[in-house]
């Protein structure tokens, strides 16, 4: 630190850095590890974690194959009900999907209103046009994406991640990618405690205002820090699951049990999605 | 108690990257049904000596033996003595982040039994036996990083119990827990010791040693191990235990003696400290 960087006033702020940790952090425990909304008693909750993952899958094949608005728009409302019949808050479930749908998906649909070729909709100045072809093509779109992204949504958080992962041995995803996505959404957790403690520990001893230099010098050992810090762990993380007899090869197990309302769910849900399809392709684009 | 060696080392030197020293020229014997101590400061290599006993890190120089057989990789490349020797001997971490790497408290404790090839039946009457008999039934489906730190002893504790070794190696039992927690630790240790079991403890808690162990190893800062003895004999040689930076000597005052004075102790309740 320079001299003259400990002589400045300091004012009350956060880095962009840290809050952007921080924000991260808090966000990713809110939408991960609570488990909140999965503890409720409520439909979804109550059925087997794999019907979950298999009517999913489906679901999510018939809204990508379908050529029907309203089929689409049909299993968006679905997604609805389950939620309102599941004890998700409506508002958090709408605004978790489409507060966030204008800045990925608008902007990928954003061009298509104006570069699809097609009857006009609407004249704008500048000789800008929008096209009734580009107008479907950017609804379908946004339908399709705000549909698919709900579906996941309900199915995180109707069921423990814990319960996700092992369920998608229902899908013959390998033990070891199912071990491996459990290990890193456990230690991420961890590490995200370890980089905020880092700029907390860093903000008590930094008494002026550091030059961008200088901070930069100071991200970039953190994060070598962090990364020497990782590596250490995930060593000592190997060592202590040989030590229980691993041996490169995980095995598993899951202990769910299909029930009368499980089986009921599932051909229910297999149904409404082959109906789905079948709606979907008669309509056209 | 029986007089078979479990574990027989002889002049094992181990660094690491071939580089940093942790254990010098070490030389122990620790026979079945025996309850050891490990006594060293930070640093001075008991974790190390630890992970040599449980066929983790293996010898630059010197023998490891357990059970009558080498310690070698080349050993642990054979499936059977593998799972034979994984079978006998739990290692419980020092940091329970290291050894709680499931994302659920029921799937911690059923990695040993599944990676060891136990029927579904015998897995989940292991794993609820474990539970039960640590008495964190409740946790079952609970993210071990949510835990409390003496929730996570438990359930690291738990981890090695579902596969019920004949000896267990423990890593700083005690370090960072509540005084509760401690205590139900030591108790829990003496109970493993009175089953039969063998344990050896690496610590630098001295206010421990005389319950745990039987007997006690002392490494000094130099890693090699510089005495052995009854906990009695080694808790008792001041001059060695402030060579090995496991007791100190400042200013403080006993409950019943108000005077300050100054003498080699270790931190027990009775002890007013007068400078840091």
């Amino acid at each position: 630190m320079s001299a003259t960087s400990e002589t400045k006033p300091v004012k009350k702020r956060q880095g962009v850095i840290e809050h952007t940790l921080s924000d991260i952090s808090h966000t990713l425990e809110q939408s991960i590890f609570a488990e909140d909304i999965a503890r409720q008693r409520g439909l979804l909750q109550s059925i087997d974690p794999r019907v979950k993952v298999l009517s999913m899958v489906a679901l999510l094949i018939a809204v990508g194959l379908s050529r029907s608005l309203a089929v689409i728009i049909g299993l968006y409302l679905l997604t609805l009900v389950l939620a309102r019949v599941s004890a998700v808050p409506m508002s958090f479930f709408i605004k978790r999907v489409w507060l966030f749908m204008p800045f990925f998906t608008g902007i990928i649909a954003l061009p298509a209103l104006f570069i699809t070729p097609g009857p006009t909709l609407v004249q704008l100045p500048l000789g800008l046009m929008i096209t009734r072809t580009g107008a479907m093509t950017a609804l379908f779109l946004l339908l399709r994406v705000s549909t698919s992204v709900s579906l996941a949504i309900l199915l995180v958080l109707t069921t423990p991640w814990n319960s996700v992962l092992k369920a998608l041995g229902v899908l013959h995803v390998p033990d070891v990618f199912v071990l491996i996505l459990g290990m890193t959404y456990r230690y991420i957790y961890l590490l995200l405690h370890t980089v905020n403690d880092m700029f907390l520990s860093r903000k008590s001893r930094v008494m002026g205002r550091l030059s961008g230099a200088e901070e930069r010098r100071l991200i970039a050992a953190s994060a070598g820090t962090l990364l020497g810090k990782s590596l250490h762990l995930s060593g000592e993380v190997y060592l202590a699951m040989q030590s229980r007899g691993f041996r490169g090869y995980p095995r598993t197990m899951d202990t769910f049990k299909m029930r009368a309302l499980d089986w009921a769910c599932l051909i229910g849900m297999l149904l409404v999605t082959g109906i789905a399809i079948w709606l979907g392709s008669q309509g056209t684009q | 108690m029986s007089n078979e060696a479990v574990f027989d080392f002889q002049g094992v030197s181990f660094a690491y990257d071939g580089k940093v020293k942790a254990l010098e020229d070490a030389s122990l014997c620790v026979e079945a049904g025996e309850r050891v101590a490990i006594l060293g400061s930070n640093g001075s290599g008991k974790s190390t000596l630890l992970k040599l006993m449980d066929g983790l890190y293996f010898p630059n120089a010197g023998t490891a033996c357990a059970f009558g057989a080498a310690l070698t990789e080349q050993a642990f490349q054979d499936d059977a003595f593998n799972f034979s020797f994984r079978q006998r001997v739990g290692l419980v971490f020092q940091d329970s982040e290291v050894q709680l790497f499931s994302p659920s408290v029921w799937d911690e404790v059923a990695f040993a039994p599944l990676q060891l090839g136990l029927r579904r039946e015998d897995v989940v009457k292991r794993v609820d036996d474990a539970l039960v008999s640590l008495r964190i039934e409740k946790l079952r489906d609970r993210a071990p990083h949510r835990l409390s730190g003496g929730e996570k002893k438990r359930v690291a504790l738990a981890s090695v119990l579902s596969f019920n070794p004949e000896v267990w190696l423990m890593d700083e039992p005690t370090a960072g827990l509540d005084p509760r927690s401690q205590s139900w630790l030591v108790d829990f240790l003496i109970e493993q010791g009175r089953a039969g079991k063998t344990v050896v403890t690496a610590t630098h808690d001295l206010n421990i040693v005389d319950s745990i162990a039987d007997r006690v190893y002392v490494i000094n800062e130099d890693h090699h191990i510089v005495a052995q003895g009854t906990p009695g004999e080694v808790l008792s040689n001041h001059e060695l235990l402030i060579a090995c930076n496991l007791m100190h000597e400042h200013l403080h005052r006993h409950d019943d003696r108000s005077e300050e004075h100054s003498h080699p102790h270790i931190h027990l309740p009775s002890h007013e400290h007068l400078t840091a």
